[in-house]
């Protein structure tokens, strides 16, 4: 599906052009008819923007074919998260309504995106990671299923206990246990079809992200402490349940699938083996890499790409070296595994800079030229376009206050790092921004072909770093690093962006006092959904970043909307609410400070938090009345 | 006669008064972590604010609160209490008196299997399952020294507090793993509670380079800014220091030193 729209822009707001609300209202009159999912009528009708300050240029990329279903983490192989469903416009957003909800019974924090797949919606607990099916008319469950992950599993591993999401393909619902088990159930009878061990958590390797089905395999990742583990992708055969293949993010070139067909864009990317020479002497066997985000698959080239996350142990002292392959993407043949191409966003990461958020498939001009790109926020602060073939950054922007590094150099590849930054021995280096979790941690965007824009929730966070000093919890003293965070520049701890990859330039921010830890959802009715720690659900519009809508739901949202076409033709809207996980370590962790002096800023602020939600998960469906 | 009761009657209205006037000692304490303290003040820790708000001549009062990360934030320097009892001297945000105690991380084994560890270069490490606790979101610190040795893969987690923190020695006495590298003080309590015998050995070395330490000194906490207190409580320390030896040996800290015994050594 190919769609054009233009934009104005005049004294920083959007100017919706008459003929646009001609067709919103064109629209709307089609949805009291009763017409149902439409063709987007107001794009393509658009007149060029002759006389504008601000005009992204043409969205010209293919998006993939829509069916108003949700079988996928991210809805597409591209990651876009974006729908084609327009029922829902900035017109009538406002008269959003409750269709139905459903309690989870479950307090732990709830990040899955729903699936709804032929009148069924599916929903994914955090631990104990139990399958609902509901029937999307009701709210009733058709059938739950429960893997009983080991109850071993609670108080051994450490870390979060949330799950991202499944998928669907050829009947099934494919997902992830706490526990390393991959899953796949009978989408209709909720029968097990298999369950095959992947992790051992008894060595601290869980598994949270959401599978990305390709051709017959199921694509899954590790996750875990930054301790002892090793990543990996892992190809399970999505019949048999068997393990295909397997590629390990650190260690000898045979374990990571690098052979002849790898070519890295850079010189310092070739060599044999530098998943164990860019490490000190076995360090690799522990040096984390883990794959706990999101793939991406382009079915033109067969690759996928994903992302590995930092390098362990955390002080960083004590791995010199590059510590590939962490903190990068890889391009992989989808039926083999081979290792195609990598790039290093953070080489030797100092900061816990993942690199496992988003890759967005799209087709932007770039000098002129229109080129098949990835674009990926990282949590270091910047945006990449990476060529989609080659893995050369063809730029770099920064999408939030940062100051550890002063830019991407493109000829070398590398991250200029701000010495003055860098987390030193036993004294405390001040105003690290971005902090811990990053510009923007796994919180997915979305993209609309229809304004050419990122829709980006990410965090405005700094953090105050002593690398180490004695601590203790209850009665157990250890030595560990201190970490203050709090707010960045402007003082609130979150920010929802609306991005014009071509340019490099933000077009509008929401800010929030918490950070934004929900992922966003864009459709053709040109409304974005997003969420906030403090429990609201809301919609705005795409082009202005006008807010539309909102609803208080009943706890922190960290979930990610997704909407389907319903079986009465109607469009729905789909969310999670239920604060904790990640967000929880945000509270409980990561703003770890004992220092009076931290009762600022974001501190503050999400010391607030409890006043404003509790815990306790919720699905909500929403739809015009 | 009639005067000396007088007396007696003024001293005792004295005291009472004085007991009335003050306020409070307002005590931070876990409220279910033993050995160290419970709600039911079975811990050591308990037993030893007591003794210290009775020399102070104060009230003692709890305030039950998880000691978890922004703790000192929330509760200590927002006056939601004044102290803290078992804290490393070396802890930065707070104010801490001389310590009362010291003691170490330790090797758990069982007695009958005649290990006798006590050096994390022991190489028959490398074929042992062994247990280290979970702290926040991290391990505790004996898995650092394991992971720079290559042991990783060797470790088994643990709860930290609460109803499981007994599990960990259990563990060892019920032969699940071989060895519990764990505080001192948790040890001691729970290994004197296991019908097995079980081998207690201070960690080596001591202090892993470059900056890792497995032996840590306790102290009394405070804020900052009440250095009035902190001195009242080093007074109650010293004066108090036979009793405290005489409780932490109830509750079989093993390898500890007081602020004495550390004193005549040096």
């Amino acid at each position: 599906m190919q769609e054009m729209f233009y934009k104005h822009r005049k004294a920083g707001t959007f100017e919706i052009p008459s003929c646009w609300l001609i067709a919103a209202a064109a629209v709307m009159a089609c949805v009291l008819a009763g017409c149902g999912d439409s063709k987007s009528r107001a794009a393509g009708a658009q007149p060029p923007a002759t006389e504008s300050s601000y005009s992204a240029p043409v969205y010209a990329g293919k998006m993939e074919p829509d069916d108003g279903q949700w079988v996928r983490p991210a809805k597409d192989y591209a990651s876009t998260r974006y729908s084609s469903l327009d029922q829902i416009n900035v017109n009538n957003a406002k008269q959003l309504k409750v269709a139905w909800t459903f309690s989870t019974g479950m307090d732990r924090g709830h990040e899955a995106a729903p699936l709804y797949v032929n009148g069924t919606l599916y929903i994914i607990t955090p631990w104990p990671n139990t399958l609902f099916a509901l029937d999307a008319k009701t709210g009733a469950i058709k059938w739950q299923y429960n893997p009983n992950p080991s109850p071993s599993a609670k108080g051994v591993a450490c870390c979060d206990w949330v799950n991202r999401g499944g998928s669907y393909a050829f009947g099934n619902i494919y997902y992830n246990t706490l526990d390393g088990f991959t899953v796949a159930v009978n989408a209709t009878t909720g029968k097990q079809v298999y369950k095959t061990k992947l992790g051992d958590i008894t060595k601290g390797e869980t598994i949270t992200m959401a599978p990305l089905v390709v051709k017959d395999k199921v694509l899954v990742g590790n996750s875990g402490g930054e301790f002892g583990v090793r990543g990996w992708l892992i190809a399970v055969d999505a019949h048999s349940g068997k393990i295909a293949w397997r590629a390990y993010s650190t260690g000898p070139d045979k374990d990571v699938l690098i052979g002849p067909r790898f070519k890295p864009f850079y010189g310092s990317d070739k060599g044999q083996d530098l998943g164990v020479k860019t490490w000190p002497p076995d360090a690799w066997k522990i040096g984390g890499g883990t794959v706990w985000g999101w793939i991406s698959y382009d079915p033109e080239t067969n690759l996928v790409f994903y992302g590995t996350a930092n390098p362990g142990p955390w002080n960083s002292d004590e791995r010199p070296g590059d510590n590939k392959w962490t903190a990068g993407i890889f391009a992989r043949d989808a039926d083999t595994g081979e290792a195609i191409w990598y790039y290093q966003y953070s080489r030797h990461d100092l900061y816990d800079y993942d690199g496992v958020n988003e890759n967005l498939l799209l087709e932007l001009p770039i000098n002129g030229q229109q080129r098949k790109v990835i674009v990926h926020p990282d949590r270091n602060g910047y945006i990449y376009v990476l060529d989609r073939a080659t893995g050369q950054p063809l730029s770099a922007s920064p999408f939030a206050y940062v100051n550890t590094s002063k830019g991407v150099d493109l000829k070398s590849g590398l991250l200029q790092y701000n010495d003055e930054k860098k987390p030193r021995f036993g004294s405390v280096t001040r105003e690290i921004c971005p902090s811990a979790p990053g510009a923007k941690d796994w919180t997915p965007s979305a993209f609309s072909p229809r304004t050419g824009l990122l829709y980006l929730p990410h965090n405005n966070l700094c953090e105050d770093e002593e690398d180490v000093s004695v601590s203790y919890i209850a009665g157990t003293p250890y030595v560990g690093a201190n970490v203050k965070m709090f707010a960045g520049p402007g003082g609130h701890g979150g920010e929802f962006t609306a991005w014009d990859p071509v340019n490099g330039k933000a077009v509008w921010k929401i800010k929030d006092r918490f950070p934004i830890w929900s992922g966003a959802l864009a459709t053709a009715g040109d409304v974005v959904f997003f969420g906030t720690m403090d429990g609201y659900f809301k919609a705005v519009n795409a082009k202005t970043g006008d807010e539309l809508w909102q609803f208080k739901t009943g706890s922190g949202i960290i979930g990610q909307p997704v909407t389907y076409k319903g079986s009465d033709g109607k469009q729905y809207v789909a969310i999670l609410s239920g604060v904790g996980g990640w967000a929880g370590a945000i509270v409980s962790g990561g703003l770890d400070s004992r220092d009076s002096t931290a009762a600022l800023g974001f501190v503050g602020a999400m010391k607030e938090l409890p006043k404003y939600t509790s815990k306790g998960g919720q699905l909500y469906v929403f739809a015009l009345p | 006669m009639f005067l000396r009761f007088l007396k007696l009657c003024c001293v005792i209205l004295a005291a009472s008064s004085i007991a009335a006037a003050s306020p409070a000692l307002k005590v931070c304490a876990d409220p279910d972590n033993l050995p160290f303290s419970n709600r039911q003040g079975q811990g050591f820790d308990n037993r030893i604010a007591e003794l210290l708000a009775r020399d102070l001549g104060r009230k003692l009062e709890y305030v039950w609160q998880r000691a978890g990360r922004g703790f000192v934030r929330e509760n200590l320097n927002k006056g939601v209490c004044d102290v803290l009892v078992g804290v490393p001297v070396q802890f930065r945000p707070v104010l801490t008196t001389s310590p009362y105690y010291s003691s170490s991380y330790v090797f758990v084994t069982r007695k009958d299997r005649h290990l006798n560890l006590n050096s994390f270069d022991d190489p028959r490490l490398r074929k042992m399952k062994i247990g280290v606790q979970v702290l926040d979101d991290d391990y505790a610190p004996p898995a650092r020294a394991l992971s720079r040795r290559q042991l990783t893969q060797n470790i088994v987690g643990f709860d930290v507090a609460g109803d499981e923190s007994p599990e960990i020695i259990r563990a060892v006495a019920r032969g699940k793993i071989d060895v519990a590298i764990v505080w001192g003080p948790l040890a001691g309590y729970y290994a004197a509670r296991q019908r097995v015998a079980l081998d207690l050995r201070p960690v080596n070395p001591e202090l892993d380079p470059p900056a890792l330490p497995f032996r840590f000194a306790m102290a009394v906490a405070v804020r900052k800014s009440d250095r009035e207190l902190k001195d009242q409580l080093d007074r109650a320390l010293m004066k108090s220091h036979a009793q405290i030896e005489r409780i932490l040996r109830a509750y079989s800290v093993p390898e500890f030193q007081t602020a004495t015994t550390q004193a005549r050594l040096k």
